[in-house]
């Protein structure tokens, strides 16, 4: 009882704008007119070349750049040498980010003499390279734990954290991986569970929003793309002779397939739809998930510009929204990358089918 | 728009990271954990059928026992009722063996009494005989002089007395 008063009076004195002072800093934007909404969530969204810090929106961690110029040279500094508009001049050599009205909005330029920007090979440890790092050490840090216990422990079954991963790789190995490959099981399983634990823990990783985490790693269409093809080249390099026949010689009546060769080009078609599909999928629903969270959020400062109050009730309603869309986005976390693993374990065992055993009765026909 | 053009920075430390994190995975991870699982499973496996053999021994055992038990019950019953018999017949043989003891020697007894009455009674006629005799003899000394004749006369007269009798 005590705790739902409480409650109430949390929502009662976000209903007072005196009490709304944390947004002070939003009104203050707000009063400029400056707040853009969209700005905002792209810039959420995206890649940057500092890792922001809670409570400060100047300094961030500053993860170093790696480019090449124009002329071939290689040049590694720190991000904060660049941030906030500044030049840096590496050896003769000038560095910026790019302004909003440069076609590299938000990337490293090189600042030619003439003023005119040139986008030099970038391989900068960026935000999400850094979030890359972080989710591939610890989720490798992880499993060598629970792989350790084997050896430690022999047949005593874990227990709470290592418990729980140990019920997840077995869940993804035996209800997804052994009942779809069978006898392949062996041969795919590692880069299987590999990918699954990748994706999840980089999803989840997403959702915490400060420094190990917040990264938006599987809603950015590079990552998820990389994971995709990863699973195309696995699919199509281990690939069997049966596979590739049903791609340009199916077993279709002929005038489907010679001498216009209609199935098999829809099959070809088929094969790198795959790869898109799975990167989109998993893009979408991760980038909409953060997306949602983030207009939630934004809501308030919307709606406190225009009226105290009316920000302040905003408040309240995009506050539990926000909490109930990061619970569903857990979900969404676990859900996405066991749809990932799932469809990728289809589209290689379908690579790894066998000959037909009855084969189709044309000859009855 | 920036979100849908992926950033090659990005792909080329993804496909990097991707590749040192599967090979380790798969070098030192994977193979452990599905074989410390599957190894686990096996023996959860084996330890249940263990215990359903263990229990399905126990309870043969068990019905062994009981079957042994009501035997042990049959064949005490079997004997008591066997040595109840028995104690019977022993009984009935010791009685009648007493019986016939007894017939015996009550007809030991008889017979000798028999024999003892006959004695008696010879004892007795002899004695008679010679009391009549000597009672005959003393009336009749004077009139009889043969003794034979006198004695021939008084046997001819007691077994007359005997026959009457």
């Amino acid at each position: 009882m005590k705790r739902y008063l409480s409650i109430l009076i949390l929502m009662l004195m976000a209903l007072l704008p005196a009490a709304a002072t944390e947004t002070a800093h939003a009104e203050e934007a707000a009063a400029e007119g400056k707040i853009d909404p969209k700005e905002i969530i792209f810039e959420h969204l995206g890649d940057a070349y500092g890792w922001e810090v809670p409570f400060n929106h100047h300094r961030r961690i500053p993860l170093p750049v790696i480019v090449v110029a124009e002329d071939g040279g290689w040049h590694i500094f720190s991000s904060a040498r660049v941030t906030d508009g500044q030049t840096y001049d590496d050896g003769g050599v000038l560095f910026k980010i790019a302004g909003h009205d440069s076609d590299y909005k938000g990337k490293v330029v090189q600042v030619r003499a003439d003023g005119s920007e040139y986008r030099p090979f970038d391989i900068s440890i960026t935000k999400n390279v850094c979030g890359l790092f972080i989710t591939a050490a610890l989720l490798i840090g992880l499993m060598l734990w629970l792989a350790r216990w084997y050896g430690r422990k022999g047949h005593k079954a874990p227990r709470r954290g290592l418990g729980a991963l140990e019920l997840v790789v077995s869940f993804v190995y035996d209800s997804v991986i052994k009942p779809t490959l069978g006898e392949n099981t062996r041969r795919f399983a590692p880069y299987l569970l590999t990918v699954f634990w990748f994706i999840l823990l980089m999803n989840l990783l997403g959702l915490i929003v400060i420094f190990p985490g917040g990264a938006n790693l599987t809603g950015n269409i590079a990552v998820t793309m990389v994971l995709a093809v990863m699973t195309f080249l696995v699919t199509n390099i281990f690939g069997n002779k049966h596979y590739w026949k049903e791609i340009f010689w199916p077993d279709v009546p002929l005038w489907l397939k010679f001498p216009l060769p209609i199935m098999p080009a829809i099959e070809l078609f088929g094969i790198f739809t795959k790869p898109a599909a799975l990167t989109v999928r998993l893009f979408a629903n991760m980038m909409g998930g953060h997306m949602i969270v983030l207009v939630l959020t934004l809501l308030i400062f919307i709606f406190m510009s225009i009226n105290p109050i009316a920000g302040g009730a905003t408040t309240v309603v995009s506050l539990l929204f926000s909490v109930f869309m990061l619970v569903i986005d857990v979900l969404v976390s676990f859900i996405q990358a066991y749809v990932f693993t799932m469809l990728s374990t289809i589209f290689i065992s379908l690579a790894q089918e066998k000959e037909h055993h009855a084969p189709a009765p044309e000859a009855d026909v | 728009m920036e979100l849908f053009t992926p950033d090659f920075g990005l792909i080329f430390w993804m496909f990097v990271s991707f590749a040192i994190l599967f090979l380790i995975l798969w070098k030192f991870a994977w193979p452990a954990i599905i074989k410390g699982i599957d190894s686990r499973a096996e023996l959860i496996d084996k330890g249940v059928e263990y215990a359903q053999n263990a229990k399905e021994q126990l309870d043969d055992a068990s019905r062994q026992a009981e079957a042994l038990i009501a035997e042990a019950r049959r064949r005490q019953a079997d004997m008591m009722r066997e040595a109840d018999k028995i104690k019977t017949q022993l009984i009935e043989q010791a009685r009648a063996a007493a019986q016939a003891e007894a017939q015996r020697v009550m007809d030991g007894a008889k017979e000798q009494i028999q024999q003892q009455q006959k004695q008696a009674e010879l004892q007795f006629r002899n004695q008679v005989s010679e009391f009549a005799l000597q009672i005959a003899g003393k009336v009749v000394k004077t009139s009889l002089v043969d003794d034979k004749a006198q004695k021939q006369l008084v046997n001819t007269l007691l077994d007359e007395i005997e026959s009457n009798n």
